[in-house]
């Protein structure tokens, strides 16, 4: 099959995960959203990795796994704390990242 | 390898300056005798410097050289020639002076908590000032100087903002809104310059490929390093830019008169005669040294902005009602001579420029120090709340009129060698502008004697009758200045004698020759 | 020998430091100190005259060169001194009137609590007044011209608790300092075309450049010379300069430092005589100021300031004669030495008047002093006949000289000033005879006199320093006073005649400035005659008026003329006008200025930043989605614009 098509598929992914993030509320909904687009990113670089016959490629996907690992952890503890002050999943109703 | 004397010249007042900042809180005089301790062996290690260093040796000598940050070329080049010497026995010199001035200055009130520490930061503070200055005149590596001449901005942004005057008109609020004001002021001009100046050493980076000065300057010299008419320009506006503000030049003055007003007297001090110092040297050593061609292109509309510092500086000092900004004002008269003087490029105007920056630094010293005693007695900055104080106080008001004397330069007074230099070299180029300038020594005995009439002669007011004269730490402040002053004003000689051959070789690299006299260009 | 001169600069030096740093401890012996070594200097001076006396003409001048000032590069200035006939002149003059005046002080200067610091300024004159005449070359000279006019400066302002006194000082100063901006931009011209500043070279080379050359440095030597010896335009500052002490008067705002502008002008009579302009512009201030002065000194009741105003006058004839050249050199030194003489002898006798009056100054409250003061009285009234050219006195031989050499001048010109100083002689005559008259004859107008109200004590020096208004019981001054008055009234009677006749002035100071004889017009036997004839006019004129009838004690409404004189023929209102108040509008404009408009631009950046930077917070609003939004956006436009790029 041609490569390019896991290319599609990867920017297809890439664009519900943003468009995701970019319209729900629920801060559960958003953090899977993110996960799609990191995901929909691990697709594209394996997949050049094949395209272009080295392996930086998948090394890289590795990296990401990890990073995206650490970042449900921060990011989920940080949404069960929210939850537990505001009685809310919402991200609108958190606007405090500002002076 | 030899022992490295130039750093240890900076180092010790930079480790004297962690030191002090370490004394407990309760021991606040031992912070002191330590910070005048460290000052003093400061002063040791600079007239060894200066008994070094050979005036007809090397152009740089004593230097040192290591490798710092190797993929960008910069380089911890340490090296002096003969201005930089002067410059750093001046600023050796003076500190001792501003401590021992400042002694009581930053004793904490009785408000203050017990674990309040002021006093260990205020001398801490001027020991890391004076570290950093030497360094400045000491670095031949151009990143290198631009790190501690931006880095002295972080200790003066505190000891102005920090220690303010005390002796303050309004309610304590007010003297805290000005003083912020004055330091926050001080603060973004001087940022905003070296900002300027950042883009300018990069520019300088990416045209040269290092940052040496010996290096671009011999490689400029040599032809194997050209640069475009255009780029030189703009870097060298970039590099001037910065220095006019320390220095400073009209318009970028405005900063002084709020800065010195607010500060300490000692501070003042230190800012005016000691760290604006470096704008003027580094004008001779880095736009002179690194762009010459520059340099000349830009010298008439620079010897007409000194025209009119000198000028304006004086006429506002005439204007002033408080005395610490008229001396502000009267430094940036001042400062214009010595700008006029580097850019005239003449060996007299170069020389004279040289001697002004040392001799300057000594007169307003002095003046400068008198005054703060005379204010921190009334508590008082108005001149209008002063009046007869020579009849209360004949020392003080006999030093406060040596200062005032110097301020005008008077001859038989070290100023007046210097000033008297910088016309004549001015005029063998620029007559006009010469004699332009020539008005700035009227106007310079308008203001300081008006202020000493004011403040010293006629009748004694009810407020300083009581005023004692001065004591034995104020004497020992003052005197070795005025001996200093005199001395200095009868034989500068020494001075010159390590000046010029530093002179002659910024001429050479200015490719200029000083005008002949017309009897001799007949012949 | 030569070694010598220096030391004739360093006693009074030494004095002056010992003094001023010497603290209360000497306030004992402070007097002693300063008049031993004022004395010193002048046993040194005669001396070296004594020596010189010894020598051919040709060998005369020595020099003694101290060690090199400020070497840089071309620009080469020495301590170094020179002594010829013209500087031993001065040597003399100085240091022979100062050591007088020193012992006058001590008397005058008794009940002062700062004697001390008085006598240590005077020493710290004397010494920059001998390094002024000592100097060999013109910047070393211009170090002296500024430290006398630090020296007077203090002594003027010496009792400071008076505003006017201090104020006077400061005008003083700055007068000078505009003269002295001349001074240094003829330095600055003399090293341009030169390349040095020593006597020797410069005047030797003056032959090398144009004329217009030497006329510029001519004129700016001219404006240091007016502004130190009080001529017009820079004369404003010598009347308020009788704020200072009397002593003071006699010896710097008569006999010496005023003088130093004469000395200026006939020690550069090379570049003067190359200069025929400049020389023209010198005898019209000359001849102006002569005018002026005498004018001045018909109007005042003052009698410190009469005098001060035939000072300016007498100076005015010096300078008249040095600006004829050669033909003049000569008689300028002559008057201003004979000058020195009985000007220092009346202000003397003015202070003795004044000590014995409880220091009133008003002569409308004087008159009839010649029986309580007989010695002041023939001391003063030797030194008013010397002053008005009576036959046989110092001031016969020596004006009469300069008034046949305005003749001599030729032309048109030689006619008009010749004139001018015809006039100017008898006028003289005019204002002496009225200060003579009003002082020492006529009633007594001092007894029953009301006490001054306190707002009055301004006017009079030392009013309020040294006593009571109470009515004065005049008498004769202590021994120490009159001794110098004696001495300076022999030199007022003989000196004139000594110098005169048989020319022996002249051969003295011919090998240092030349000498030329003037062709006048009229012989000189008319010439005295006529001066003859318009000094018995003035004294004739004056005796009418105020010998013959009573002297009213408030001052008459008088002529315009009068009232104008009486204000400095309004020059002060025209400083005080142009000069003072367009100053105070320009600084306070400029204050306005600097504070608006400077910072104002930078503030207006501050602000204006401020300004930016709270419409650009409002982005940041907090909400994680809006901030989404804008990342994609960003990256968005990045991409887009990379695509861009690669397509172009």
């Amino acid at each position: 099959m041609n490569p390019v098509n896991y290319l599609y598929l990867a920017a297809l992914l890439f664009t519900i995960g943003a468009t995701g993030v970019l319209i729900r509320r629920n801060a559960i909904v958003v953090f899977m959203c993110i996960e799609l687009m990191l995901n929909a990113c691990n697709l594209a670089f394996v997949t050049f990795s094949r395209m272009h016959g080295n392996l930086d490629g998948q090394i890289i996907a590795f990296f990401t796994m990890v990073v995206a690992a650490a970042e449900v952890v921060v990011g989920l503890a940080i949404i069960v704390s929210l939850f537990r002050s505001r009685h809310s999943a919402s991200v609108d109703d958190a606007s405090l990242m500002k002076l | 390898m030899s022992f490295p004397l130039l750093t240890a010249t900076a180092a010790l007042p930079a480790i004297g300056a962690i030191a002090t900042a370490a004394v407990p809180a309760a021991r606040r005089t031992a912070a002191k005798w330590l910070a005048l301790l460290v000052s003093l062996a400061t002063l040791a290690l600079a007239v060894v410097v200066l008994v070094r260093f050979d005036p007809d040796g090397d152009r740089y000598q004593l230097t040192e050289s290591h490798s710092w940050i190797k993929d960008f070329g910069v380089r911890y080049e340490l090296g002096v020639d003969g201005i930089a010497v002067a410059l750093i026995a001046l600023t050796a010199l003076l500190i001792p002076f501003v401590i021992l001035a400042g002694w009581h200055d930053a004793d904490p009130l009785e408000t203050h908590s017990s674990r309040w520490r002021p006093t260990q930061g205020f001398f801490a503070l001027i020991l890391a000032v004076e570290a950093m200055v030497i360094i400045s005149f000491e670095a031949t590596d151009v990143f290198l100087f631009y790190i501690f001449f931006e880095a002295m901005l972080i200790p003066l942004y505190f000891l102005i903002g920090g220690f303010g005057d005390r002796a303050h008109a309004g309610s304590d609020e007010h003297a805290a809104a000005q003083r912020s004001y004055a330091a926050v002021k001080f603060l973004l001009y001087n940022l905003v310059g070296g900002l300027i100046m950042l883009a300018a050493v990069i520019g300088l980076y990416v045209v040269a490929g290092n940052f040496s000065l010996q290096e671009i300057a011999e490689a400029r010299a040599n032809g194997s390093l050209d640069m475009a008419t255009n780029t030189e320009r703009w870097l060298f506006l970039g590099f001037f830019f910065a220095f006019a503000v320390k220095a400073p030049l009209w318009p970028l003055h405005t900063w002084l008169p709020n800065a010195m007003g607010e500060a300490t007297a000692p501070v003042a001090v230190l800012i005016t005669a000691v760290v604006d110092k470096v704008g003027t040297f580094a004008m001779l050593r880095f736009c002179l040294g690194l762009f010459p061609e520059a340099s000349k292109w830009a010298t008439p509309a620079i010897l007409v902005l000194a025209t009119i510092s000198i000028i304006y500086g004086a006429l506002l000092a005439v204007g002033q009602r408080d005395i610490k900004r008229l001396v502000a004002y009267a430094s940036i008269s001042h400062f214009g001579f010595i700008i006029m003087g580097i850019f005239a490029m003449t060996s007299q105007g170069q020389s004279g420029a040289t001697l002004y920056m040392v001799n300057h630094g000594i007169s307003t010293a002095a003046l400068m120090l008198v005054a703060g005693f005379l204010i921190s007695r009334r508590g008082s900055r108005l001149i209008a709340d002063y009046g007869g104080v020579q009849k209360v106080a004949p020392v003080l008001a006999g030093t406060f009129l040596i200062g005032s004397l110097a301020t005008l330069s008077l001859p038989g007074l070290a100023p007046f060698v210097s000033e008297f230099l910088v016309l004549v070299g001015t005029f063998s180029r620029y007559p006009a502008i010469g004699i332009i300038a020539t008005f700035g020594i009227v106007l310079a005995a308008l203001y300081t004697l008006v202020l000493y009439q004011r403040t010293m002669t006629g009748p004694v007011r009810p407020e300083v009758s009581a005023m004692p004269d001065l004591r034995v730490r104020e004497l020992a402040v003052i005197a070795p200045l005025i001996a200093l002053l005199i001395f200095l004003g009868v034989y500068p000689k020494p001075l010159t004698d390590i000046v010029n051959p530093a002179v002659k070789q910024t001429m050479s690299d200015v490719q200029k020759k000083d005008p002949q006299p017309e009897v001799e260009a007949v012949k | 020998m030569e070694n010598l001169i220096a030391l004739l600069v360093a006693a009074p030096l030494l004095g002056a430091a010992v003094l001023l740093c010497g603290g209360r401890r000497l306030d004992a012996v402070g007097h002693w100190i300063g008049t031993a070594l004022a004395s010193a200097s002048f046993v040194i001076g005669a001396i070296l005259f004594a020596d010189m006396l010894g020598k051919d003409e040709e060998h005369r001048a020595v020099g003694q060169h101290l060690f090199s000032w400020i070497p840089v590069e071309g620009f080469q200035a020495d301590i170094g001194f020179q002594l010829d006939q013209l500087s031993m002149t001065f040597v003399l003059l100085i240091t022979g009137v100062g050591s007088l005046i020193h012992v006058y002080s001590i008397g005058y200067m008794e009940h002062d609590e700062r004697r001390r610091r008085f006598f240590g300024y005077l020493n710290l004159f004397l010494a920059a007044m001998l390094l002024l005449v000592l100097a060999d070359n013109y910047l070393l000279l211009y170090v002296g011209w500024e430290g006398v006019g630090l020296a007077s400066y203090l002594l003027i302002g010496f009792w400071q608790h008076k505003p006017s006194a201090a104020t006077a000082a400061k005008k003083a100063f700055l007068v000078n300092r505009v003269g002295d901006m001349g001074l240094s931009i003829a330095i600055m011209l003399m090293f341009t075309t030169f390349g040095t500043f020593a006597f020797g070279p410069v005047l030797e080379a003056t032959g090398e450049t144009g004329e217009g050359k030497l006329t510029a440095i001519g004129l700016m030597l001219l404006l240091a010379a007016c502004g130190k010896s009080a001529q017009v335009p820079l004369q404003s500052w010598l009347g308020d300069a009788m704020e200072g002490p009397t002593p003071v008067s006699a010896l710097i705002h008569a006999a010496t430092m005023v003088t130093a502008g004469v000395y200026l002008i006939v020690r550069s009579g090379e570049i003067f005589n190359a200069a025929p302009d400049a020389q023209l512009v010198t005898t019209v201030v000359g001849a102006v100021t002569l005018l002026f002065g005498a004018i001045v000194g018909c109007a005042k009741d003052d009698i410190k300031k009469a005098l001060a105003g035939s000072t300016m006058s007498q100076i005015g004839y010096m300078i008249l004669a040095a600006g004829l050249g050669p033909i003049g050199y000569v008689f300028a030194i002559m008057h201003l030495v004979t000058h020195g003489f009985f000007k220092a002898g009346l202000f003397l006798g003015a202070g003795s008047v004044m000590h014995g009056m409880n220091d009133e100054v008003d002569m409308r409250k004087y008159g009839g002093l010649r029986k309580y003061m007989p010695v002041t009285f023939v001391t003063f009234g030797l030194g008013y006949l010397a002053i008005i050219g009576f036959p046989g006195l110092s001031g016969f031989f020596s004006k009469d000289k300069i008034i046949e050499a305005a003749f001599a001048k030729g032309g048109t010109e030689g006619w008009i000033l010749g004139g001018v100083a015809l006039l100017g002689a008898a006028i003289t005559a005019f204002y002496m005879t009225r200060v003579m008259l009003m002082t020492f004859f006529g009633e007594e107008r001092w007894r029953n006199q009301p006490t001054p109200s306190p707002a009055e004590s301004d006017v009079e020096p030392a009013a309020e320093h040294r006593g009571t208004h109470a009515e004065p019981h005049p008498h004769e001054s202590p021994k120490s006073m009159t001794i110098p008055m004696i001495v300076l009234a022999f030199g007022s009677v003989f000196a004139g005649g000594f110098f005169g006749i048989g020319d022996r002035f002249l051969h003295w100071l011919e090998p240092v400035t030349e000498h030329a004889h003037g062709h006048s017009p009229l012989s000189a036997t008319t010439v005295t005659l006529s001066t003859m004839v318009v000094l018995v006019i003035g004294v004739g004129l004056a005796y009418l008026q105020y010998g013959r009838r009573p002297v009213p004690v408030v001052a008459p409404r008088g002529s315009l003329l009068t009232r104008a004189a009486r204000r400095d023929l309004l020059q002060d209102d025209f400083n005080h006008v142009v000069l003072v108040r367009g100053g105070e509008h320009l600084t306070r404009s400029l204050v306005y200025v600097d504070h608006t408009l400077v910072d104002g631009v930078v503030n207006g950046t501050a602000a204006s930043m401020g300004g930016l930077s709270g419409r650009l917070r409002k982005l940041q609003n907090g909400y994680a989605r809006s901030y989404a939004v804008s990342m994609f956006g960003g990256a968005a436009i990045l991409i887009a614009a990379t695509l861009l790029m690669r397509a172009v």
